[in-house]
């Protein structure tokens, strides 16, 4: 590597780290604060435990967005992916269980393994939608994510899928060891999936490229379009996991279930320091943003004062707040358009 | 550029003939009527809208502004007991929706912001302001200033066959003013011509001389304001408020626009286009029952219109800009 490569090199590391040190920051002042007035509230194991397993439903969705939004693109539809999946799997289960209501051992397993390649699938069709129809990636995701959602009212007319057989839920609710949520370690194994793509294979410098300069990375020999569509792809299996493990928290499924993670998922990515301009980003920021916002909502839930409703304020403001402060600290306008 | 408005006109001409053939009552004085007053508040938003694409920009948070101003106004005029006309309603909403345009317009002029994530921020914080600090209910009543707008009619037509009527609403007028107004501006004024410019190359904007950092921050409060007079007209039609039942309507107007051949990167595409793409989506929405297809399947339809419309949309920017390409090469060639 030239010196100047190096020398830039440390320069990213730098902003990167700086939006990391601001998570980590705001995530102490939260802990003490709560430590100062509910501490017995907050800070028991059970607590804990109940976080762990549910963050990683919109965890998940949340990782997946970010792939896409480091390709320079964004994914709308992850919610109605899920969705999908979860309702789908959920016939499935319920198709599988026998009369008495008990599982066969390879349910679980080909559910996941079925549920991930429907979302491959799903992800694949928004793949092509962004790089063979050349529609922006924000309107196709809209699109498909409304094609999706319309799908699973068709299948379920608009109601939950319930009455699944138990062991499934107690199976993804239970605790490795009485203290790990497994949800918890799914979470674990598709981040660290993702850390490894991103920091360890060829997959991940390329999305960087594409992300920060698709015409270079074109005229580099890189296949543009299959990236694309493997990034979608990625995305799909991402937030088919996450409605698994929304199918196992409510033990339903049905089609307008998280719709609030849409932007919740958008704003964790940007909290976590990805550019919606593409090519930088790095997951311990992202997995960073999912604990913090996690932490902030369950702790906001242990003042019954406050309504629920203000949670769309604060995470709108928040999203904001992060985009003027990025404006502020970088001395080059960060989400300056560049055009081509 | 390809103009597309006689393509989706010819579109929307098929649906209706079709819808005529299989129930024979779309061209009915009140199925035509009902679609006109359906159009109002989508055509109304679609306005706003096409500006913002235009501009080179999105914005999904004006169904939320003109859910909280909305709001506002008739709570605020109902607890101070306002029995007085239409105009205030009015001037009270247009000044609130400039004020939330306004702080759209900052984030997204001044700071340089990417539309899409600024808007789905702010539309996050209207709701909460509703929702969270106003503490939103359904309000059952509105003024009667606003109720009598909500009722008068221009005409009332008759099926001649069924004997069914249907009214005429005063608040076309505004769909038609509003329309007219914005028509002018993006035609003849300088603001307007500006708009184009940021669109098409906001470096060649910024170089022309044209200030693009004031111009989108009005763009966005002029928009706030049709916005606002749109969830103005809506309380007035339904005679109550729903303050969430806007919500989501923003990816249906947005795909009526682009279906309306309005390039989604910005710089092209007419009002009449958009108009008439909204137009579609509306005929759509209201002629399901009337071609017998299940409620449910109305997601299924949107979402497939979407794909479908940027899918054309986007195949017509990327012709456009071969055929351009290819014109360059023949001059380079003929002049050799």
């Amino acid at each position: 590597m030239s010196t100047q490569q190096a020398g830039s090199n440390l320069k990213t590391l730098y902003t990167r780290n700086r939006h990391i040190w601001r998570l980590v920051i705001v995530m102490l002042a939260w802990i003490v604060f709560m430590a100062l007035t509910k501490f017995n509230k907050f800070y028991t194991l059970i607590n804990f435990q109940t976080m762990a397993s549910q963050f990683p439903e919109f965890g998940l969705m949340a990782l997946g967005v970010m792939l896409c939004m480091i390709t320079g693109g964004i994914d709308l539809s992850a919610v109605s992916i899920a969705n999908l999946s979860a309702i789908l799997m959920g016939f499935l289960l319920k198709s599988i269980a026998q009369a008495d209501g008990s599982l066969p051992f390879y349910a679980i397993p080909l559910m996941f393994a079925l549920g991930m390649v429907l979302g491959a699938v799903l992800g694949a069709f928004n793949g092509l939608l962004v790089s063979k129809a050349h529609i922006p990636p924000i309107l196709a995701t809209l699109g498909t994510s409304e094609l999706f959602t319309g799908i699973a009212i068709v299948f379920t007319n608009g109601n939950a899928v319930s009455k699944l057989p138990v062991q499934y839920a107690l199976s993804i609710n239970n605790k490795i060891g009485g203290l790990v949520p497994v949800q918890l370690l799914i979470f674990i194994a598709m981040a660290l999936f993702i850390w490894v793509l991103l920091s360890r294979t060829t997959y991940g410098t390329k999305i960087y490229l594409l992300g920060t300069n698709a015409e270079a990375a074109r005229f580099s020999g890189l296949k543009n379009d299959r990236l694309l569509i493997k990034t979608y792809m990625i995305s799909g299996v991402c937030a088919a996991l996450g409605g698994l493990i929304m199918l196992a928290n409510y033990n339903s499924a049905r089609a307008n279930y998280g719709s609030v993670y849409v932007l919740q998922c958008v704003l964790i990515v940007v909290l976590g320091g990805v550019s919606p301009l593409g090519g930088r980003g790095r997951i311990s920021g992202v997995v960073l943003a999912i604990f913090l916002l996690r932490m902030l909502e369950t702790g906001i839930n242990r003042f019954p004062q406050i309504s629920s409703y203000y949670i769309s304020l604060i995470w709108g403001s928040v999203l904001i707040l992060v985009m003027v402060l990025d404006y502020f600290t970088e001395r080059r306008h960060p989400f300056r358009k560049r055009r081509s | 550029m390809r103009r597309n408005e006689p393509y989706i006109f010819l579109v929307v001409l098929a649906l209706c003939v079709l819808i005529e053939i299989r129930s024979g009552q779309f061209f009915t004085a009140n199925n035509l009527t009902d679609i006109a007053s359906a159009m109002i508040v989508p055509g109304l938003f679609a306005v706003g809208a096409f500006m913002v694409i235009v501009s080179g920009g999105i914005d999904v948070s004006f169904p939320a502004l003109a859910s909280l101003t909305s709001y506002a106004t008739t709570k605020y005029l109902l607890d101070t007991g306002y029995t007085g006309g239409i105009w205030l309603p009015i001037v009270i909403s247009l000044a609130l929706g400039a004020l939330l345009g306004a702080f759209n317009g900052i984030f997204i002029g001044y700071f340089s912001l990417p539309a899409l994530i600024v808007t789905l921020g702010t539309s996050s914080v209207f709701k909460g302001v509703m929702q969270g600090a106003l503490n939103s209910v359904q309000l059952a009543v509105i003024p009667p200033g606003m109720r009598e707008f909500g009722t008068s009619s221009l005409f009332v037509a008759t099926n001649s066959i069924s004997g069914l009527t249907s009214r005429m609403p005063v608040a076309f007028l505004a769909l038609l003013i509003v329309n007219g107004l914005a028509f002018l501006m993006l035609r003849y004024s300088y603001f307007g011509r500006g708009i184009y410019a940021i669109g098409g190359n906001e470096t060649s904007a910024v170089r022309a001389g044209f200030n693009t950092k004031r111009g989108k921050f009005f763009l966005y409060v002029i928009v706030g304001m049709i916005a606002s007079l749109a969830g103005l007209i809506r309380t007035c039609m339904m005679q109550q408020n729903h303050p969430t039942n806007m919500l989501g309507m923003e990816m249906n107007i947005i795909a009526g626009v682009v279906l309306g051949g309005t390039a989604i990167k910005g710089g092209a595409g007419s009002l009449s286009g958009a108009a008439l793409g909204t137009l579609l989506i509306v005929i759509v929405e209201n002629s399901m029952i009337l071609l017998g297809i299940p409620t449910i399947w109305k997601s299924v339809f949107t979402g497939a219109l979407i794909i479908i419309g940027t899918g054309v949309s986007a195949f017509q920017v990327l012709r456009a800009n071969r055929i351009t390409k290819n014109r360059i090469a023949w001059k380079e060639m003929s002049k050799a």
